[in-house]
């Protein structure tokens, strides 16, 4: 049994099949990638295993359970963090609420407790705070801790939003374009990042992008979509090559 | 320009950034505790604020950090007003555990409106309430048993613990006690995980589920825990308008509710406290002006002779003894802070406090970008 799987996915639209069949896996350690061009589906299935959308059938399974019908606010219990193609970031908030928001799913004080603030809830706080700072240490974020993501270019927000996602301790990272929006050295740094959380965190990925030299970097499996159904999988090489999609990107 | 240096993480977790902000914040309690001295003549309009206060935090709780704006919360006052004097005065009970009983009421109420509002946002939700303050002051008025009806219903001076709180000066200080209170409890709730939830669900529903926020229980929780506060409100005010009447839980009272917190400043308590002083303390400043601002202008155009002075002193009366005044300068206020400033008299408090702290290298366009609009300002 793979470590994630998703069977015969499909979802639609109105009359419109946005996934048709999507099955694939991905195993332990491993950084998997989705590509496809505009509109294949590839968020699609970021939001099917996020739980906000439902599908119209198949299955979607991770550690040995049926995630299918779990509700949206267990996923992250579960163990599934993502980020969003469009940074969705508390904006009003300081990027060190944001990471102690990563780890609600870890909550153990309740509201009465909280009301009253009681030595418990300081203690559950100040623990959160070490492992939300052993974060920030990973992805150098410190000179940022105490300013409004309001106030941060676009860069900064696309590590803070991976580093929300790493604040769960999560076991599978869902990245939807890490490298949207960041210029050569960003893309890069990016790439760094994502080898580290798979070698140093042992996280496994499952990443949508676009950037071919990010993904031939970084991917252990590529799959390629399009029009919501798969016409590739294989190694990066294996796929950039494949007539299919060569020519769903050129056309012909 | 002070820097706090932080040498451990417990540092953030404390209710003041640092022991000078502590005891700036003392001497603010101790000012209020001889304030009874050195005013005696105001302390009913400051118990309003006190008042207000509360109204303002809850409302803050809701609009400003949670995103739900809310024009029925006058309906809240008006549940715990009711439900405080018919436990006191029909079944007898002791005042502290009907205050208590009359909050929890009030929370349960507000659980009710929350759980429709789990499937609407924007304007939708704000009209929601709006039809549920519209409701709730029907049942006030048909509900004859409990509520008096339309004839209304007066209320007993408090007595606590067998205390009387009748006077002024008991009263201010009863008020003050509950609003440190409320603050206290509210500053409890947002340094902890139900508190960034909240916000959370603000800046990005979406992004707040995928972190593991339940939408529904924290929604619904922000409602309970706002109609609560609003339920104490309640308990005091029926104590300080002395009668209660249907038509005094009207939907302009929940506007006047909302104002109080745009104009203090969406997501601050400071901005709920600061909005309470000024809605409580303008009627005020406008019935003072209502008596002097004729005569003053009188006087000036009296320079140009008898008759100008005369005939200016007839038109100003006249001008400010309209009926709509006061509703009408309310809204003329809330324009102008929406269009100058959005972060209300808080943002306007940060720049000036900043400007001196900075003096003189302060920078005008420090504050540019954060003059963007909250999603609960925007009504999605």
């Amino acid at each position: 049994m793979s470590f994630f799987t998703a069977d015969k996915l499909e979802i639609n639209f109105g009359g419109i099949k946005a996934l048709d069949g999507v099955s694939f896996a991905v195993e332990q350690g491993q950084v998997f990638t989705i590509i496809g061009p505009n509109g294949a589906g590839k968020t699609t299935i970021f939001n099917l295993i996020s739980r906000i959308y439902d599908p119209t059938d198949g299955r979607l399974t991770f550690a040995g359970e049926d995630i299918t019908e779990v509700p949206p606010h267990e996923i992250a219990r579960r163990g599934i963090a993502r980020t969003f193609q469009n940074i969705e970031l508390f904006e009003h908030a300081t990027v060190l609420q944001n990471l102690l928001l990563g780890r609600h799913a870890h909550r153990r004080s309740r509201f009465v407790e909280e009301l009253l603030f009681l030595p418990h809830v300081r203690r559950e706080e100040l623990k959160h705070r070490e492992l939300v700072e052993k974060v920030i240490d990973f992805l150098d974020l410190q000179p940022h801790r105490d300013s409004l993501i309001a106030n941060l270019p676009y860069g900064v927000r696309k590590v803070v939003e991976m580093a929300r996602a790493l604040c769960t301790e999560p076991k599978l990272l869902l990245l939807d374009e890490p490298s949207s929006g960041l210029s050569v050295e960003e893309t890069d740094g990016m790439a760094f990042w994502i080898q580290d959380i798979r070698t140093l965190l042992g996280i496994t990925v499952l990443m949508v992008e676009h950037n071919m030299r990010l993904v031939s970097t970084v991917s252990d499996r590529v799959l390629a979509l399009n029009y919501g159904r798969p016409i590739a999988l294989g190694t990066a090489r294996e796929v950039q090559e494949h007539p299919d999609v060569v020519k769903a990107y050129l056309g012909g | 320009m002070r820097f706090v240096f932080k040498t451990a993480y417990g540092q953030d977790l404390g209710l003041f950034r640092d022991g000078v902000q502590r005891n700036w914040y003392l001497a603010l309690l101790v000012g209020l505790i001889i304030l009874p001295k050195l005013v005696p003549a105001y302390l009913g309009d400051i118990s309003l604020v006190f008042i207000y206060g509360l109204c303002g935090l809850s409302l803050m709780v809701l609009a400003g950090y949670t995103g739900l704006v809310s024009l029925g919360h006058a309906a809240f006052l008006g549940v715990g007003a009711y439900a405080h004097v018919y436990f006191t005065q029909t079944l007898g009970m002791p005042w502290v555990l009907s205050v208590a009983l009359a909050a929890a009421l009030t929370a349960a109420a507000g659980v009710l409106v929350g759980l429709p509002a789990l499937r609407m946002t924007g304007v939708y939700l704000t009209i929601a309430t709006l039809a549920f303050a519209l409701i709730i002051q029907e049942v006030f008025a048909r509900w004859e048993p409990v509520t008096g009806g339309l004839k209304g219903r007066p209320v007993d001076k408090p007595v606590v613990f067998g205390v009387k709180m009748g006077g002024d000066v008991a009263f201010y200080f009863l008020c003050l006690v509950f609003l440190a209170g409320g603050i206290w409890l509210t500053a409890n709730l947002l340094r902890s995980p139900t508190g960034r939830a909240w916000v959370a669900i603000r800046d990005s529903e979406i992004a707040a589920q995928s972190m593991g926020v339940n939408l529904a229980v924290y929604k619904t929780m922000a409602f309970a825990y706002s109609a609560g506060l609003m339920g104490l409100g309640g308990a005091l005010f029926a104590h300080k308008i002395g009668f209660l009447a249907p038509d005094i839980f009207s939907v302009l009272l929940s506007i006047q509710l909302l104002l109080m917190v745009v104009v203090g400043g969406l997501g601050s308590l400071h901005g709920a406290l600061f909005g309470a002083v000024f809605v409580a303390l303008l009627p005020v400043g406008i019935s003072q002006a209502r008596d002097s601002v004729p005569g003053v202008l009188g006087q000036i155009a009296g320079v140009f002779g008898k008759v100008a002075g005369d005939a200016t002193f007839v038109a100003a009366d006249r001008f400010v003894k309209q009926p709509g005044l006061e509703p009408g300068i309310f809204g003329l206020i809330l324009v102008l802070f929406i269009l100058f400033e959005p972060l209300g008299i808080y943002g306007r408090w940060l720049k000036v406090k900043l400007f001196f702290s900075t003096f003189p290298l302060y920078k005008h366009a420090t504050f540019k970008r954060q003059k963007s609009y909250m999603r609960s300002e925007r009504l999605r």
